[in-house]
C-alpha cells in the first residue's frame, strides 16, 4: 500500500514541521535531547499522521493502537508530533521541562493523556508493550502495539528478557523499532557496546527483522505494512537514522545526543540557524519546498 | 491472664503449643485462585519459581491466565505494567531479594511512578528463609517498598492475613508490595480477624499497660507471647499489630504509645527504614517516647533454621520481653 504523491509530499512537510517545532521547544527549554528527536521526526510522523489508528480528542479511546516510547529522553519529538496532530495546543510545546508543565523532561503517563506510560530508564519499554500485546491477544482485541527504542537502550539487560519472552510468546501483534542512529551518549554504539550483528540477533531470538531507511516516511511506512502481514512472529524494524537529522552541522555527531544550551541543545542564535537549515534541508530532503 | 482483644476474634486457642502453623505465602496462593475466579482480569506472572511462591496454585485452577516469565525479574514487573495499561490486575511472584530486590526501578518507573495495579508479590522474606543464608533472606524490602510513593506496603502475620490482604491487594487499584515468609508460623488470626489497609489491630491490652509492642508480620505473634510473659510478672502491655506498614495507622499507634509511655518495634528486616523507623518517624515528631526498635542490627544473614535465626538475631518472644523489662527499669 504505497503513498499517493500528495500524501508523501504532506507527510515530509508535516516531518519539516515537527522539525522546527522540536528545535523551538529545545531553545525555550535550555535542556533537554537534540539529535534523537531530530532523526526520529519521519517515523513519528509517519505513527502520528498515517500508521496508528487513534483519536487525539479521545486519547484514551479503547480501540487505539498503543505507541510505547522506551527510550523516554526523545520526547520532546513525541510531544511535538502530539501537538500537531491535534492533542493540545502547539503553543504548549513551549512549557517543555518547565515547572507545572504537563510536558515533563521524560514523559509521564499520569500527567498527559495519550503518552501510554511513563518512561525514560532505559530498557522497560519493550516489556510493557509485550505485555499489552499479550493481554490484547488474551481478549482477542486488535489493538496493534508499537514500541520504539534507542540503539543505545540495547546496552540494557531488561531488553534481551522481553526479546526472548515476545520470542517465545509469538506476539505478531507487536511490532518494535529501533533508532539506529549509531550515537549514545559517551560516544559510538560500536565503540561503547557494539550491537552488531544487530539483525542477526534479533532473528536469532525468532523475530522478524526489517531494516529500512528511518528517515523516508514512504519506506518506514512500507516496512510497518510488512510487519502487520508477518503472523507468528513480533516484528523489529531496525530503522537506519542520521542522528541529528535535517540540521546538516550537527548531523552524526554524538555530541549532539542532548546535554545545556550550545552543547547537546541548541542555544537561540543555534536555534535561529538550526531553524533555517530546516527550512532549506539543503536539498537532502525531498519535498514541496526543495 | 488473658488480656486478648476479643474485639480482633483471635483464635482461642492461639497460646497452644500445638497451634497449627502455615506459610503466610500459602495465603497469597488460596485468596489469588479465590478472586481469580470472581475477577477474570487477574494473571499471575512467575519468574521459575511457581512451586515456592505457590503460583502454581492458580496456574492449575487457571493455565490461560498463568504466565511464566522464566528467571527475569526485570522484564516480569515491567511486563505487568504492560497488562495492567491493558486493564489486567497482574500479580508478579518471586523471592523477595530479586523482586522488588533486583527489579526496584522497574517497579518505581513504571508500576508506582506510572501509578498502575502492579501487585507485587515478595516471597521468602526475612532470615527465616533459613538455610538458603543471606543472599535470599530479604530484610531490606520494607524500607525500600515504603520509600516509594503511590505504593501500598502490606505485611500480614500469618497465612488467614496474607489471604486477606492479597484480597485487599485485588480491590484497591493501587501498586501494591505484599511481603510473605517461608517458614510454617502460627496461624492466630480467624476468618473473622478485622483487616484493612491503613488499620492497625490491638492483640492485647493490659489494664495498666508500661509498654507497647508494636509487631508487624509473622513477628506480631512473638510480641503476643512476650506480652503474656510479661503480664504473669505484672507488667502490664499493649501488643499493636501492623499488617499495613503503608499506609501506616498513625491514630491507633499514637494512641498505644500515648497509653503506655514506651515502645518497643519488633520487625523480621533492617531497623533501619523499615517498620521500626516508620514508627520512630511518626513519633519523633508526634510524641516522643523512648523506643527500642528490634531487627536486624545492620547485617546480613545467615544459614541456619528458622527458629534459631529468629533467636539469635533477638527477635524471639524472651527476647521481646527482656527488652521490655531493661527499658522498664531505666
Amino acid at each position: 500500500m504505497s503513498l499517493t504523491e500528495q500524501e508523501r509530499i504532506s507527510l515530509e512537510a508535516k516531518a519539516k514541521a515537527i522539525r522546527e517545532t522540536i528545535i523551538t521547544m529545545l531553545v525555550e527549554a535550555k535542556s533537554g535531547h537534540t539529535a534523537g528527536p531530530l532523526d526520529m521526526a519521519d517515523i513519528f510522523t509517519a505513527f502520528y499522521f498515517h500508521i496508528l489508528k487513534h483519536d487525539p480528542q479521545n486519547p484514551e479511546w479503547e480501540e487505539r493502537d498503543r505507541l510505547i516510547l522506551s527510550n523516554g529522553h526523545i520526547v520532546p519529538v513525541r510531544y511535538a508530533a502530539m501537538a500537531h496532530a491535534g492533542y493540545f495546543p502547539l503553543e504548549e510545546t513551549k512549557t517543555l521541562r518547565k515547572f507545572g508543565s504537563r510536558l515533563q523532561g521524560h514523559p509521564e503517563r499520569t500527567r498527559l493523556l495519550g503518552m501510554e506510560t511513563t518512561s525514560g530508564p532505559l530498557g522497560s519499554g519493550l516489556s510493557q508493550a509485550a505485555g499489552m500485546a499479550y493481554a490484547f491477544r488474551m481478549d482477542t482485541k486488535k489493538n496493534r502495539v508499537f514500541c520504539l527504542m534507542g540503539d543505545g537502550e540495547q546496552n540494557e539487560g531488561n531488553v534481551w528478557e522481553a526479546v526472548m519472552w515476545a520470542g517465545k510468546q509469538k506476539l505478531s501483534n507487536l511490532t518494535a523499532v529501533i533508532d539506529r542512529n549509531n550515537i549514545q551518549i559517551d560516544g559510538m554504539t560500536e565503540d561503547v557496546m557494539p550491537l552488531e550483528p544487530l539483525a542477526d540477533k534479533y532473528r536469532a531470538f525468532n523475530w522478524h527483522v526489517i531494516e529500512v531507511n528511518g528517515n523516508d516516511v514512504e519506506a518506514f511506512i512500507a516496512a510497518v505494512e510488512e510487519a502487520k502481514a508477518i503472523f507468528e512472529k513480533p516484528t523489529m524494524i531496525i530503522a537506519h537514522t542520521i542522528a541529528g537529522k535535517g540540521v546538516p552541522e550537527i548531523e552524526f555527531d554524538y555530541h549532539w545526543h542532548g546535554g545545556a544550551p550550545g552543547k547537546g541543545v541548541p542555544n537561540a542564535e543555534q536555534g535561529k540557524k538550526f531553524l533555517q537549515e530546516i527550512r532549506s534541508m539543503k536539498g537532502k530532503l525531498p519535498n514541496e519546498y526543495a | 491472664m488473658s488480656m486478648l482483644n476479643k474485639d480482633a476474634k483471635l483464635l482461642e486457642t492461639l497460646f497452644d503449643k500445638d497451634i497449627e502453623k502455615k506459610s503466610t505465602r500459602d495465603g497469597f496462593g488460596t485468596a489469588v485462585v479465590d478472586a481469580g475466579k470472581e475477577n477474570k482480569d487477574i494473571v499471575v506472572l512467575s519468574a521459575d519459581l511457581k512451586e515456592s511462591t505457590r503460583a502454581d496454585w492458580f496456574e492449575k485452577e487457571f493455565p490461560e491466565r498463568f504466565i511464566e516469565v522464566g528467571i527475569g525479574e526485570q522484564n516480569m514487573a515491567t511486563l505487568a505494567a504492560g497488562f495492567a495499561l491493558a486493564g489486567k490486575i497482574p500479580f508478579i511472584t518471586s523471592y523477595a531479594a530479586f523482586s522488588p530486590g533486583r527489579n526496584y526501578e522497574q517497579i518505581r518507573t513504571t508500576a508506582a511512578l506510572n501509578d498502575v495495579p502492579v501487585k507485587i508479590m515478595g516471597m521468602h522474606a526475612g532470615v527465616s528463609v533459613g538455610p538458603d543464608g543471606a543472599t535470599h533472606q530479604m530484610l531490606e524490602d520494607i524500607a525500600l517498598m515504603r520509600a516509594m510513593p503511590n505504593m501500598i506496603v502490606l505485611n500480614p502475620c500469618d497465612a488467614e492475613e496474607g489471604r486477606k490482604a492479597t484480597l485487599s491487594a485485588v480491590a484497591n487499584g493501587k501498586p501494591t508490595y505484599i511481603r510473605f515468609g517461608r517458614s510454617n508460623v502460627p496461624v492466630f488470626t480467624t476468618k473473622d480477624t478485622p483487616f484493612a489497609e491503613g488499620k492497625a489491630l490491638v492483640l492485647w491490652k493490659s489494664e495498666k499497660p508500661k509498654v507497647a509492642l508494636l509487631g508487624t508480620g509473622s513477628m506480631s505473634y512473638n510480641a503476643l507471647v512476650a506480652a503474656r510473659a510479661l503480664e504473669a510478672e505484672g507488667i502490664g502491655s499493649i501488643v499493636l499489630h501492623n499488617p499495613s506498614i503503608k499506609p501506616l495507622d498513625e491514630a491507633a499507634i499514637l494512641e498505644a504509645a500515648k497509653a503506655a509511655g514506651k515502645v518497643v518495634t519488633v520487625e523480621e528486616h533492617q531497623v533501619a527504614g523499615g517498620f521500626g523507623g516508620a514508627v520512630a518517624e511518626l513519633l519523633s515528631k508526634k510524641h516522643p517516647v523512648h523506643i527500642e526498635r528490634l531487627g536486624i542490627q545492620d547485617e546480613f544473614g545467615q544459614s541456619g533454621e528458622p527458629d534459631e535465626l529468629i533467636e539469635h538475631y533477638g527477635l524471639g518472644p524472651s527476647f521481646i520481653a527482656e527488652t521490655a523489662r531493661r527499658m522498664l527499669k531505666v
